[in-house]
């Protein structure tokens, strides 16, 4: 817990510390920002012909989930879900429906499992991304489901291996987020 | 780590409620998703507008990713033509003569065709392009394959408008938005476009297999003639897509068809044309009007 070392009188691991406080606008701001970016990053210059990119905003929800529990409300998966389904290119209602179930089914692991460590965590991470793109697959409206499931193989993949990537993104994002900025009074 | 155990409200009635309520709306979230979901599974083209909105509000960063995409590519092509200069320089130098005795041969062929056309009293005019854009982005997360362009309603893009590229066809519009519009690439599984080889007039149907090829489906089922290396180009049936654009060449010969690689890999394309529906029947029948309607037709 570095958050809470000092290295002088007036100085914390973030800078000028004392008699300062976090905004909460920021605090709040930030996660539901970075998933909304992040669903937005099919707007990147990359023009696939095949699947090849992990779904970003669903793995960012799920790591902001699992690295920082209790931040996200459980329903949360309904908003940022819909917001998904305007850009992944999947029927809308995949995201709300999707989103939100993953949410309701993290936290009830957590209350069956309740320590948990990083590989833990990965695990889970791992199975909820790798059934979210075979469903994914099946409900995308289509033809030749066969011929979807084929081509999410690399995809898959890429995503169980980007979880540590995403969890490293989201605890800078956290230690971002409660930098003591405001002045307390 | 244990995670912090706000799920138990305590002895706090209102905090027990509010977790109980935040269940209660996680789960009528998931059931107002399958709903959705479904109403979004037997009529595709609900909710288009929402993402025409959506697909607006982003094409600004897109368009500068696009310009930033071509910059890139063309840095890396000067650096890796550098290497390869010599060899390189020796082979498209012979290329070139021979482009140039074909050019003269194919400009005699147009004059040719020109004259046979007016002497049947054929009016075939070039089709004039609606809009130039850029792709500006693709679901590159999804195995649905659709791309985003730059240009929308505004620029009089309309569903079912052919997209090419300088190497050949990309696609079709499916959704328009006021200034982007969302484009089924012919990768995706719903894509079904009428081809005929090159060289002769073998047809067949290429449909997408959401893994960045075709699979070309010959009409005419018996011995197939299919050989690697085989161009395939747009027939004209169905009256959406001109005839004679480039669609594919052949890698592989199946029992019934062959798999097919793209000509205009949409990875590599950046700027492409919007052309207007070939027959305006067909534009008619794309958008759902009966056929007396059809003076949007192409300009000719």
């Amino acid at each position: 817990m570095t958050r809470f070392e000092t290295t002088g009188p007036r100085r914390s691991a973030f800078g000028q510390g004392i008699s300062r406080s976090p905004s909460p606008v920021v605090a709040t701001v930030v996660p539901h920002a970075s998933i909304l970016v992040a669903s937005m990053l099919v707007l990147l210059p990359i023009i696939a012909s095949a699947p090849v990119m992990p779904p970003v905003g669903f793995m960012m929800m799920l790591a902001w989930r699992l690295v920082r529990p209790g931040l996200l409300p459980v329903w949360a998966g309904a908003l940022l879900g819909a917001f998904d389904d305007l850009f992944s290119g999947q029927p809308f209602g995949f995201g709300i429906m999707t989103w939100s179930m993953s949410m309701l089914i993290v936290e009830g692991i957590e209350a069956r499992f309740p320590w948990r460590g990083f590989f833990q965590d990965w695990l889970v991470s791992g199975v909820i991304v790798a059934s979210y793109l075979i469903v994914a697959a099946f409900l995308a409206g289509g033809q030749h489901i066969g011929a979807h499931l084929v081509a999410i193989v690399p995809q898959l993949l890429l995503s169980v291996l980007m979880f540590p990537i995403f969890s490293l993104m989201v605890s800078a994002l956290d230690r971002f987020r409660l930098r003591p900025i405001r002045a307390t009074s | 780590m244990v995670p912090p155990s706000n799920r138990r409200g305590g002895y706090s009635r209102r905090a027990q409620y509010s977790v109980f309520t935040g269940y209660m709306l996680a789960a009528i979230g998931a059931l107002v998703g399958a709903i959705l979901l479904v109403v979004s599974l037997i009529h595709p083209a609900a909710f288009s507008g929402l993402r025409g909105v959506a697909s607006d509000l982003g094409a600004p960063v897109g368009k500068a990713g696009a310009a930033g995409r071509a910059g890139t590519q063309k840095t890396i092509n000067t650096v890796s033509g550098f290497i390869r200069m010599g060899t390189q320089n020796a082979k498209l130098r012979e290329e070139n003569e021979i482009a140039r005795v074909r050019l003269a041969e194919a400009k005699a062929v147009a004059q040719e065709n020109k004259r046979l056309k007016a002497l049947l009293g054929l009016d075939d005019g070039d089709l004039k392009p609606v809009a130039r854009a850029r792709l500006i982005g693709s679901t590159a997360s999804s195995t649905r394959r659709f791309a985003y362009l730059s240009a929308g309603s505004s620029d009089g893009v309309k569903p079912g408008m052919p997209v090419r590229s300088a190497r050949g066809l990309v696609g079709r519009v499916l959704e328009t938005g006021a200034d982007s519009a969302r484009v089924l690439l012919l990768t995706d599984t719903e894509s079904l476009v009428p081809v005929r080889r090159a060289k002769d007039n073998v047809v067949a149907f290429a449909e997408g297999r959401a893994d960045g090829t075709l699979r070309l489906r010959l009409v005419n089922l018996g011995i197939n003639p299919l050989r690697k290396g085989d161009v395939f180009v747009t027939s004209g049936a169905g009256g959406l897509f001109q005839p004679g654009t480039a669609v594919a060449v052949v890698t592989s010969v199946t029992r019934d068809g062959a798999i097919a690689n793209l000509l205009s890999d949409p990875t590599s394309t950046d700027f492409v044309v919007v052309e207007p529906i070939w027959q305006p029947e067909a534009q008619a029948l794309v958008s759902g009007k009966p056929l007396v309607s059809t003076q949007d037709g192409p300009a000719r």
